[in-house]
């Protein structure tokens, strides 16, 4: 059992410039929260593809209310992202249909320049979801593991743990 | 939060050299000096990423659109100097099977 101990929202406007703005926020709120370095880069990756997908398809040049929207939901556990914007109706389907790695036989010219910004939040986050019904809404959870052995092989902490 | 690019020109190549972070704010910098790099004749485009800190679909993309601008001229593209971050960003997304990326990073010391 959890309990939301914060909730920070953040609404900037959706260009470029403010998309390393959002990724710093969430550096630190990750950051404060005790992730791993590896950890909080994955994050600030995953949030900053969601804010270029805003950035880059969300409104119409000169569209009133150009906004994104980013939800941090901080748990005991976990950090609960939401980016959204007012963009209009979207088809989820196609978006996803879109998404995917390279693979090592594709032709380059084949290759395209987008469509890695979703397939790379769903590998770097633990838990996604997106909606399309106003405007895109993606909502991305990362688990907080503390007693994690540590990766990279360098074994039990020097602590002995209490027998059970 | 920018992005640095100073571009070396010899006879047979052009190396570009990348400090900071790559991004949709700093990609169209990028890509307004590696697209005339790779579209020059006879000259391999080399890219430097020692000096990069973050790069995200945006920047790879980046280099997608490099690579084939080169495919088209004839030349070559080749990224060095990439911290373990980066490259694991190349791999994860299979980009490092389709760009040639310097794993060794030793190059000669001026």
């Amino acid at each position: 059992m959890t309990r939301t101990s914060d909730s920070i929202e953040m609404k900037v406007p959706a260009k470029p410039e403010y998309v390393g703005v959002v990724r710093l926020t969430v550096s630190g709120i990750a950051n404060r929260l005790g992730y791993s370095y590896d950890d909080i880069e994955d994050i600030k990756i995953a949030v900053a593809e969601a804010c270029t997908n805003v950035v880059n398809h969300a409104y119409n040049e000169g569209q009133e209310g150009n906004d994104m929207q980013v939800n941090f939901g901080v748990y005991e556990d976990r950090l609960e992202l939401v980016i959204s914007d007012q963009g209009g109706t979207i088809d989820v389907e196609k978006l996803k249909q879109e998404r995917g790695p390279i693979t090592e036989n594709q032709a380059i010219e084949d290759l395209k320049e987008g469509g890695l910004g979703l397939f790379l939040i769903e590998t770097l986050m633990d838990e996604v979801e997106i909606r399309g019904d106003s405007g895109v809404m993606i909502i991305m959870t990362k688990f907080l593991q503390r007693d994690e052995v540590e990766h990279h092989g360098y074994g039990v902490s020097k602590e002995i743990p209490e027998q059970q | 939060m920018n992005l640095e690019i100073n571009v070396t020109e010899t006879d047979n190549q052009n190396v570009a050299y990348l400090s900071g972070e790559v991004d949709v704010y700093t990609a169209s910098k990028l890509k307004e000096t590696l697209t005339p790099l790779a579209e020059q004749s006879d000259k391999n485009l080399i890219v430097d990423l020692s000096g990069v800190d973050y790069i995200d679909s945006t920047g790879l993309g980046i280099f997608i659109g490099t690579l084939k601008t080169t495919e088209k001229t004839g030349n070559t593209l080749m990224l060095t100097g990439l911290n373990e971050r980066v490259r694991r960003l190349f791999e994860i997304t299979g980009l490092n099977e389709v760009i040639d990326i310097e794993v060794d990073n030793k190059r000669e010391e001026a």
